[in-house]
């Protein structure tokens, strides 16, 4: 008794999932921050699975109605429901290459490429790429960025930290 | 250990009405002490020493109140009510959180002259932070599928909160005479509590069974072994053997503390449950 996917719908569905912004990040689709993990649509339905960053993220269910009301534009779309799921965990690797430098032009250090447990953390300043900064606060204004300082240029700026599974 | 039997979905956990049980008792001890300590956490916005902290406490807090979330979403379907009301309008008696986590932040009232103790907050958020990364870990492998999977995700946001906390502890450790007697002092209140933590309460016998988590006695080794190494990397001594309250917090006997925390913190959600967010 499966239902049939349209993939049709599901391919326009991801070309309108790139306009929903990171609401804390601007520059940067959801799509892109590699947290959205699925999309289905049975009939007219669309299932989507997100990946949080950070589980206690206060900006989950601006994105969850962000995400509802953008589908809302597709034709044929009747109805969008949006599932956080933690299977895979997100990670920071998700992060598209390209998002990386879209992040930085908006102040935003990325985090670290295949970061392993146990490796030093090391941040470049997203404005003059200097290695010589330091960590100010672990914790910045959300749970997933610290805010660190460029000695070099002498601006403050925030990181993404790195999130990767320790399995 | 035939007990034992990987449980996939939720559907399955409620077709065996022990498991359930102990299932369900579990994971109010895991949201109930979450939420708690995130309460206390958050009743530090505007106290904390410096503005930095304000938002990283905060940060914190907000994060773990998310983890008590996913919590009590998993109770909300096993059946036991909604997520919100499970966290909002249970009486103290009803709470399974262990007593560390409700004492108050020290002296005084968040809206009337507070005299709250930071080493304390510092010692009971690390001991705490200590024995929920072990419990975390041990998580990881529960017979409860979902909750396996919770876990790992909340373990890589957790890691922070512990890197966080252990800047804290060596920098009053190896600040004035003044910072290190506070911490000292901190130490010995928390640990007059926080043989409590790893206890896992009337129905751990069946917890265990189920194999939904490891046993008390190994909770309890790892996180010592953990929490010893910290204190001598800080230069701190070793307290000893942790003491408990004369309240049994895992049975639901609390102090008057959680009944005054929780009027405050459900006053809103009370004036009108109905009312959407």
């Amino acid at each position: 008794m499966t239902q049939v996917r349209n993939e049709g719908l599901e391919a326009a569905c991801w070309e309108l999932l790139q306009e929903v912004k990171d609401p804390e990040i601007p520059v940067i689709s959801m799509v892109e921050m590699g947290m959205i993990h699925d999309v289905r649509v049975e009939e007219g339905a669309a299932r989507i699975e997100v990946l949080p960053t950070f589980v206690g993220c206060p900006a989950l269910e601006i994105m969850k109605k962000n995400i509802t009301e953008k589908l809302a534009e597709a034709e044929g779309i009747r109805d969008v429901q949006v599932h956080f799921v933690y299977d895979p965990p997100w990670t920071s690797d998700r992060i598209a290459m390209d998002a990386r430098d879209k992040l930085r032009s908006f102040g935003i250090a990325p985090p670290p490429l295949d970061f392993k447990p146990g490796d030093p953390w090391e941040v470049s300043c997203p404005y003059c790429d200097s290695p010589y900064t330091q960590l100010e606060n672990l914790f910045g204004p959300a749970a997933c960025r610290s805010i660190l300082y460029c000695r070099h240029c002498k601006n403050p700026f925030e990181a993404l930290k790195p999130i990767y599974s320790h399995d | 250990m035939g007990d034992q039997t990987r449980v996939e979905t939720v559907e399955q956990a409620k077709q065996n009405q022990e498991y359930a049980q102990a299932l369900t008792d579990l994971l109010f001890q895991l949201a109930d002490d979450d939420f708690i300590l995130a309460y206390r956490g958050s009743e530090w916005l505007g106290l904390a020493p410096h503005i930095e902290e304000d938002v990283a406490f905060s940060s914190m807090s907000q994060d773990m109140m998310g983890h008590a979330v996913m919590f009590y979403e998993m109770l909300e379907e096993l059946g036991s009510g909604k997520a919100d009301d499970l966290a909002q309008l249970r009486e103290a008696g009803e709470f399974r959180n262990a007593i560390l986590v409700e004492r108050k932040n020290g002296t005084g009232d968040y809206n009337d002259d507070p005299h709250y103790d930071w080493a304390y907050a510092i010692v009971r958020s690390y001991v705490y932070g200590l024995h929920k990364l072990v419990r975390l870990e041990a998580l990881r492998d529960s017979s409860y599928a979902p909750l396996g999977l919770v876990s790992r995700k909340m373990l890589t946001e957790h890691r922070y909160h512990l890197m966080h906390w252990q800047v804290w502890l060596k920098q009053l450790a190896n600040s004035t005479a003044e910072a290190r007697q506070k911490l000292e002092a901190a130490i010995t209140k928390v640990w007059e509590d926080a043989g409590e933590l790893y206890e896992l309460g009337p129905h751990a016998a069946n917890i265990v069974r189920f194999g939904l988590i490891t046993g008390e006695e190994l909770l309890k080794q790892k996180w010592l072994n953990k929490t010893k190494e910290v204190f001598e990397g800080a230069g701190l001594k070793w307290p000893g053997e942790p003491g408990k309250p004369q309240e049994k917090g895992r049975s639901g006997e609390h102090t008057a503390d959680l009944a005054i925390a929780l009027a405050t913190l459900s006053e809103v959600y009370r004036i009108d449950p109905a009312a959407s967010w």
